[in-house]
Order: structure tokens, then sequence, then C-alpha cells
């Protein structure tokens, strides 16, 4: 028996979601109105209760939010920004008391997921030994937010508006990570990893080495860029062209081969918007003009980086 | 070839800019049609997923509100105003230092934060109060510019050292492929020749942010003689 499950922190998420449904819909002046209301709505049930429902009901409900975003049903009002003069004059009330709460979450997160998975009261454990880190890291937004309250002294329901604000900022970049990993699932049912591999083991000479190195840390991008996640990048690239045109052909060193070919992977989710929550979710999140502001500004770091594994890993794998 | 159907409907809606959650439920449900599954199950499949997954939304999910709470208190201007203090920082300086932060603490598998939990609250706002010091004046673009590297900084200093002092991730999983593939390799081989690239970032990261600051500068210096 566990006390704090995942689950339970994700049903906390589903509470915070309804809450904005429930402003949205009581707002007469937002734009979107029923649209957004019903978007929030639709979306607190699938994260809350999305565990206890049949999966093809949270599909039906995720293709329902897909078509309101795909309608443009989906919106946020233009909040009233705050002056930046009465934001200073506020700051100076309670100084540095505001940057505590911010930091108690990585805190709380980091020493509990070190040793929450020690506590237990008889055989009532506090939290699951496999989700200890995101067990800890839900219990360091709890702690935050106490603390913001309290240090504040606002009630829950401006949390809700406010979080609300920023949730609507994000919109449909929120669920595209979650809706990015069901693609991978569903793609790597289909077997397109496979295809991928194959097509670039015999389309390029890799009987040189400089070219099966290239050729490697290549697709590793290319096939990170298309999914969005090196890891799952990984294992195709490296059964399909790692193993067999590096290691057996070259004799390569597959240590050397492994490592640098997962980092080069990285490179790709740099540039990448199927990497949304590193790269589309942040820019929505830091309010920017452009969503591929963030790709574009970490390109550079990313052709820099993987020219560098590219060179080590010539250099060093044979 | 009809198993990258899906792949090619996400590559030409992502070229032509249509909605990306649209691009890629559609490119889900074609790769799942292609591949000879019913539409239904498709959809199960998708719902199957999103379950499993949804946990990626709960940092976010539960850490705006703290967030936003502080905000309306004047976090991000205070934030600003201590960073003010520290006469040598510059935008480029305070990014680097956090890449470099993120980076020491995820060698042990540590994280620190992540968009919303640091970046939006604190290294944002200490970057942008810092370049407002030294140039004197501000500009839509530059805060995008400088916000969109802070974001960069926090993947950066995020993806290139995982592990190599305390394995959690990245490296297990290679470790594991390795071993169901029946190939040989030891953990400590995998940690070492991480190091490289890990030392490589800190000094592509250096160039970087130097180069923003120059541009920072620059746009200052534009700003300055427009307007006498």
């Amino acid at each position: 028996m566990t006390l704090l499950t995942l689950d339970l922190f994700l049903v906390g998420c589903g509470v915070v979601l309804a809450a904005v449904s429930a402003l949205v819909a009581w707002d007469v002046t937002h734009p979107q109105r029923w649209g957004s209301a019903v978007f929030w709505l639709l979306l607190a049930v699938a994260v809350g209760l999305g565990k206890w429902l049949p999966p093809m009901a949270v599909g039906y409900a995720v293709l329902g939010l897909t078509i309101l975003v795909a309608t443009k049903r989906v919106g946020a009002p233009q909040f009233a920004r705050v002056d930046s003069a009465v934001l200073t004059k506020r700051a100076e009330v309670l100084g540095n008391r505001l940057l505590w709460p911010v930091l108690w979450v990585p805190v709380v997160a980091i020493v509990g997921g070190a040793g929450l998975d020690w506590v237990k009261f008889g055989d009532v454990s506090l939290v699951n030994p496999t989700q200890v880190a995101q067990s800890a890291l839900g219990l360091g937004c709890v702690v935050g937010l106490a603390a913001a309250l309290r240090t504040t002294g606002e009630r829950p329901l401006v949390a809700a508006r406010e979080g609300g604000r920023l949730l609507q900022l994000l919109s449909w970049s929120l669920i595209l990570p979650a809706m990015l990993a069901a693609l991978g699932g569903i793609m790597a049912k289909a077997g397109v990893g496979g295809v991928i591999a194959g097509l670039v083991a015999t389309a390029l000479p890799v009987q040189f080495p400089l070219v099966a190195v290239v050729a490697y840390c290549g697709g590793m991008v290319l096939f990170t860029v298309l999914l969005g996640n090196a890891f799952a990048a990984f294992p195709v690239m490296t059964l399909g062209v790692g193993l067999p045109c590096i290691v057996q052909t070259h004799g390569g060193d597959p240590a050397v081969m492994g490592t640098l070919g997962m980092l080069s992977g990285y490179c790709g989710t740099l540039v990448t918007p199927m990497a949304a929550n590193f790269n589309i979710v942040p820019a929505r999140l830091l309010e920017l003009k452009d969503d591929y502001a963030v790709i574009k500004a970490q390109a550079p770091f990313a052709g820099a980086i993987w020219l560098f594994n590219v060179g080590v890993m010539y250099g060093c794998v044979y | 070839m009809i198993t990258l159907l899906g792949l090619f409907v996400v590559i030409i809606g992502f070229t032509l800019r249509a909605n990306p959650l649209l691009v890629v439920v559609a490119g889900g449900i074609t790769t799942g049609v292609a591949a000879g599954f019913s539409f239904n199950e498709v959809v199960a499949m998708i719902g199957q997923f999103f379950t499993d997954n949804r946990a990626l939304m709960l940092p976010i999910i539960l850490m705006v509100p703290i967030v936003g709470v502080l905000e309306r208190h004047g976090l991000q201007e205070r934030v600003a105003m201590l960073i003010r203090r520290a006469t040598a920082a510059t935008a480029g300086r305070v990014l680097w230092t956090y890449q470099l932060l993120r980076g020491v603490t995820s060698m042990f598998g540590l994280s620190i934060g992540n968009h919303a939990a640091m970046v939006r609250p604190l290294i944002a706002p200490m970057a942008e109060g810092a370049a407002l010091v030294r140039s004197g004046t501000s500009s839509p673009q530059s805060r995008d510019e400088i916000r969109a590297h802070a974001a960069a900084a926090e993947n950066v200093g995020n993806f290139f050292s995982d592990d190599i002092v305390v394995a959690v991730g990245a490296l297990l999983l290679i470790k594991a492929f390795f071993d169901n593939a029946g190939v040989a390799v030891a953990l400590s081989d995998l940690k070492l020749w991480s190091l490289p690239t890990a030392l490589w970032v800190v000094l592509v990261g250096w160039w970087r942010y130097r180069r923003l600051d120059a541009r920072l500068q620059k746009a200052a210096a534009a700003a300055k003689e427009r307007a006498p």
C-alpha cells in the first residue's frame, strides 16, 4: 500500500485544470469562452482520471482536444498587465521572501528523491519506489505552493487564476509532449525505425570508416529530429547502422560509438519542434513571439557539438 | 514504404506550419491505419500512450500556480533587482553560469530545474536584468533573444553532461541496450566517453553567450543613436 502515488498527484493536476475550465466558463469577456472551457475540462478528465477510464475514451477525448485546437476554438484572453512600476513597489514589500517558494521545489524534489522511498509506516510506504523522483517533485510543488500562498497571503483562488493565465498561454503545447510519445509508440509498433535504418544503410557507401561514422551520427540526428526523442532513435540506429557498419565491419569500440551516438542524437533534440517539451513549450512559457525562437538560438550549439562528436568518434572508435 | 506514410504527413505538416498538435495526431493516425490497425484501435492506442505519458505535464501544471502567484507580487522584478547589485553580470555570463550549474548537477543525476521551475521565474529575469543594467535600454527583440538563450542554457546544460558521475538515465539505457544485443560494454567506459563532449559544451556555451552579449551591446548602441 502506498500513500502518495503518482496518480494522486495527477488527480491534483486534474483539479487545477478543472478550476481553469471553471474560471474560463465564468469569464463573460473571454473571446473563446465555451471552446476553451470545454478544452480545459476534457483535459482535466483525461489527465486526472485517465488511469481509470478505458483507453478508447481517453483517445477520443484527446481527439476532441485536437479538433477544438485545429478549428481555433481555444484561446487566451488579453490579460491586463500589471504595470512594472507597481510590481517593483510590490516586490519591495516581500523582498527575498519571494524567492524561497521557488527554491523549495527543487530542494524537496532532490532531498525527497534521495530519501522518500525509505519512509514507511508499518507496511504502508509513503511513495512507490519506482516513482520516487516524480512523487518527490509533486510533493515539492505542493510545498512550494503552500509557501507561496503563505508568503503572499493570497487565497488558493488566486493561485488557480494566475496558474490558469500561464496555462492558457501554453494551450495546446501543454499536451504536445504526451502526444509525441503516442506518435513514437505507434511508429514503433508499425516498424518505422527498421525501414529508415535500412534505407540509410543501403543508400550510403558505409564500407568507408568515415562514412559509417557520419551515417550513424547523422542518422541519429535525422531520426531524433523526426521522432523528437534521442532515446527512441538510439536502438533503431544502433541496430540498423551502428552495430553492423561500425562494430562488425570495422571493429569499432561499442562504448565510444554508443556514447557519442547518443550525444549526437541530443543535437537533433536541440533543433526539432518534435521535442516539444524542450523547444516549443518554453517558447510559449516565456511568451516569445516566435514558437521556433528557442530552436533558432540552439541551432549553432547543435552544429558545433555535432561536429565535435563526429570528430571524437572518428578519432577514437576504430 | 507505406509504413513511412505517417512520417511524410508529419514532415509536410511541419513544413506548412500547420498546428503542431494537429500534425502529430494526424501523423499518428496515418501511421497506425497504414500499418493495418482499425481507426478505433489507433484511437485506443493514442489514449493508452497519452495516459502512460501524462505525467510529463505534472511539473508544469503544478508549478505554474506557484510562479503565477509570486509574479503577481513582483518576483521577476525582485530577481532583476538582485542581479543589478552584481556589477560584473551580463546576460551572457548569467546564462553561462546557469548552464554550468545545470550541467554539474546533472552529472550527478540531479535536476535542479526546468523551464517552468527555474528559467521563467529566476534565470530569464536575471539575464534580462543584467542586460538592462549594461545597456540601459531594452527592446522586445533583445528581450526575446535573451529569453530564447535562457531556454537554450537549460536544455544544453541538461542534455550533455547526463550521468557522468552517477548514472540514472541515458547511460543506463545504452548499457541495457548493448546487454540485450549481446555486446559487452562497461558502464565506466560509457561515463569516460561522455566527458569530452561535456567539456566541449562548456566552451561552445562560452562562445554563444559572448556572441549574445556582443549583439545586445550593438543593438543598444544603435538604439541610443536613433534616440539621442
